[in-house]
């Protein structure tokens, strides 16, 4: 099962980083997108992987029945989704916004202050 | 006000009857998951999402504008609402002389939501802040 | 006693929520801006007070103790970048009354300055490798709408940028702490620090590290990831891009220090010598992409490129001379460089451009603020005796005495060419005679006056008492370097009597 999933994240790695060559801007930010859901399976996986027990505690006990799954990587995953869905959100709207502004989603395109001069 | 005609034009029978029973059902649950969340599966951020879908789904059903009112606050004030509830609840502790956060659990049991205490009342600042967050992009992105 | 350590976090926390509360009342706004930064100062100088008489402060949120629960600890070098972070903080808000447009003050420029606070407060005070990465990307999301508003085109295009660089910076960082805590099994920086020095995988920590490198590196704009930086700092109002310049890359910064002295010491003859490296490249690239620009911003943004390969220098050197050289040019620069900026500010509001060509004659009519310029400037150069003389003296020696005369000349040589950089500004815009074409100057009215000065005046007089003090200065950076090369005093004091 780990090399199942060391190789889709290691797909997902590539294709976020090729959709980040692009040079549209829309592909940037799904590359993003793509790069940070293969690091949340990265950590996932790397935290070891217990199928099928939950770290609850039963009724009356002080700690769960060994084995159990790790909560902290799913914990660390379940922040990380949060703050990249706010980044992400943010992203959109920038785009959008440059889209607007600029009129083009070519990133060959975009100057910066450099432009100005 | 070329986008709200639009809009009107794109409500669909289904939508608007699915949504009148939805919405309160969903704000229902999220409240469920408010309640039970500090002590077992669930919890204001949950729970929050949920709020935040069912104004969501009232915004695409309806308009944006129909929602905020349904909403009555800016999202905005209930983000700093919340995140002032949720720093207070951990503020108790120190009347306590614990450290910050710390749970600090009253032996008053209540009918639905159980022993009260300050770990539910931080949900219940998230689950607030949650709710603003949540409307404040949505609203925004479909005001665009 | 815990609640202390938080407070540099709370106070901009809750300012930052109410001023959500007053969303329409500008003025409320502006008072609790003034009110959270100065909070902010006065808990932090607090904090640093009680660090130094008692050692360092733990605080165990939720009373769950390390390494389960979340900590914050606070040691010498955390404290000094606290203070300096709220020094900035309360300069950057008094010059943005009267430097920053309605608009931006009706979308919640004032909220969200304060949240920046946090999160940079946050990052060191945290005791936690991922509450690092929260607080870092608290720190970022409030960057990113603070870069990206006002929706000038320039703008919006450094901002797309800033935002891509950092976001790919935040993904590799997440990644090494998965890592990390694949091997390790903790996130909690001091029992790290005992695992990592245990490790059976060595060479594995030696990768994780190289990960933190780059992560770091991008945030602080160390070479060869420096690219980011001026092209998107100089596009933000000049109140902000005082405020990043003075503070973000020294986050990065910070973080990189912290890690090499706590965590990833199994292979200094390999990561400590690659720093040095980096450090040496990264002040050239910096000095030289100055020397060939036009820009105000932009001149000052390459030089903070250059001063980072200073404090990486400090680091890489790895003893305790240089950490306390590192520190000393970390308090040196964060005061000097965001008054730089400041000053730039005020020289485009008076001319209205921040290019050299169109500039000049400034020492003629402002006299005052040609001074105020020579001050930070030839600080930046390390003239004596102000405060970049004794930060750049003591690096330099602490090169000599580890035997790196390469390192101590790359240093010299970089400073001369930093001279340079500051006379080109200071020929251009205040001594040569005014070009004809440039508009009348903009008076100023004696409000905004006072509000665009004060800030830059007090930097300014804090510039020039580190010169002349440099002995307590000093002191107090060598103890905080003493701290962090002895990582043992930080883990007995997070894990308690069992490290």
């Amino acid at each position: 099962m780990v090399i199942v999933l060391a190789f889709l994240t290691g797909g997902l790695y590539a294709c976020g980083l090729y959709m980040m060559m692009r040079r549209s801007i829309v592909k940037l930010i799904m590359g993003l997108a793509l790069l940070s859901y293969a690091t949340n399976l990265l950590i996932f996986t790397v935290g070891g992987l217990t199928r099928a027990a939950p770290p609850l505690v039963p009724e009356g006990e002080t700690v769960p029945p060994v084995p159990f799954a790790d909560p902290v990587p799913q914990a660390l995953i379940l922040t990380a989704i949060v703050i990249g869905f706010g980044v992400l959100a943010f992203a959109v709207v920038l785009i959008e916004q440059t889209h607007r502004s600029v009129g083009t989603d070519d990133s060959n395109n975009l100057r910066g202050i450099e432009g100005e001069s | 006000m070329k986008a709200t005609e639009k809009r009107h034009a794109a409500q669909s029978l289904i939508l608007l009857t699915a949504t009148r029973y939805l919405v309160p059902i969903l704000l229902l649950f999220s409240l469920f998951l408010l309640t039970r969340g500090h002590n077992e599966p669930g919890g204001g951020f949950v729970g929050g999402l949920v709020a935040g879908a069912a104004f969501a789904l009232y915004a695409l059903a309806h308009t944006v504008h129909q929602a905020r009112l349904l909403l009555r606050f800016p999202p905005r004030t209930l983000i700093g609402t919340g995140l002032l509830i949720a720093v207070g609840s951990g503020l108790v502790a120190l009347l306590f002389q614990r450290p910050f956060m710390t749970g600090i659990w009253s032996a008053v049991e209540l009918p639905i939501f159980g022993k009260l205490g300050t770990p539910g009342i931080f949900d219940i600042g998230v689950y607030i802040a949650v709710l603003g967050v949540i409307l404040q992009i949505i609203f925004e992105l479909m005001e665009e | 006693m815990g609640l202390l350590v938080l407070l540099p976090l709370l106070i901009p926390f809750v300012t930052a929520a109410l001023a959500l509360l007053f969303w329409r009342r500008h003025r409320v706004q502006r008072a609790l801006g003034l009110v959270g930064s100065v909070g902010l100062l006065l808990s932090a100088l607090v904090l640093l007070v009680v660090v130094w008489r008692d050692g360092i402060q733990v605080v165990q949120l939720g009373n769950w103790p390390a390494p389960f629960g979340i900590t914050f600890v606070a040691d010498l070098f955390s404290g000094i970048m606290t203070v300096l972070g709220g020094i900035i903080a309360v300069a950057v808000v008094i010059y943005s009354h009267a430097s920053v447009d309605r608009l931006r003050e009706r979308f919640g420029y004032y909220p969200l300055l304060l949240f920046l606070m946090m999160g940079i407060s946050g990052s060191f005070l945290t005791g936690d490798i991922f509450n690092l990465y929260v607080w870092f990307e608290v720190m970022l999301m409030a960057s990113f709408v603070l870069v990206a508003m006002g929706n000038e085109r320039a703008q919006l295009e450094g901002a797309l940028k800033y935002v891509t660089i950092n976001l790919v910076s935040s993904a590799i960082f997440l990644t090494a702490i998965g890592i990390l805590y694949g091997i390790s099994g903790t996130l909690n920086m001091a029992q790290l620090s005992v695992q990592l020095s245990q490790s059976q995988q060595p060479q594995m920590v030696t990768v994780v590290a190289m990960l933190f490198l780059i992560a770091f590196g991008i945030k602080a704009a160390l070479f060869p990831l420096f690219f980011w930086l001026p092209a998107s700092y100089p596009v933000a109002p000049v109140a902000i891009t005082a405020l990043f310049a003075g503070l973000l890359t020294k986050v990065g910064v910070y973080a990189l220090i912290r890690v090499f002295t706590l965590l990833f010491v199994q292979d200094i003859g390999y990561t400590h010598a690659l720093l040095l490296l980096l450090a040496a490249l990264t002040m050239i690239t910096g000095v030289l992409g100055a020397a060939s620009q036009n820009e105000i911003r932009r001149i000052l943004s390459f030089h903070i490129i250059s001063q980072i390969g200073y404090m990486v220098m400090g680091l890489a050197l790895f003893t305790p001379l240089a950490l306390a050289g590192a520190i000393f040019y970390i308090i040196h620069h964060i005061i000097v460089k965001a008054n730089l900026f400041l000053i730039g500010g005020v020289v485009q509001r008076l001319e209205g451009s921040y290019y050299l060509k169109d500039l000049g004659g400034l020492y003629r009519s402002h006299f005052g603020l040609a001074v105020l310029f020579l001050i930070p400037a030839m600080s930046l150069a390390g003239i004596p005796p102000l405060s970049g003389f004794w930060a750049k003296f003591t690096l330099i020696r602490a090169s000599l005495e580890e035997n790196q005369p390469v390192i101590a000349l790359v240093a010299l040589v970089v400073s001369l060419l930093t001279l340079f950089s500051m006379t080109k500004i200071w020929a251009e815009v205040f001594w040569k005679d005014r070009p004809e074409t440039t508009p009348e100057p903009a008076p100023l009215s004696p409000s905004a006056r006072l509000q665009l000065l004060l800030p830059i005046i007090a930097l300014a007089a804090i510039t020039v008492v580190i010169g002349l003090m440099a002995e307590p200065v000093f002191i107090l950076a060598s103890q905080a370097a003493n701290q962090l090369l002895s990582p043992v005093e930080y883990v007995t004091a997070v894990l308690g009597g069992t490290p």
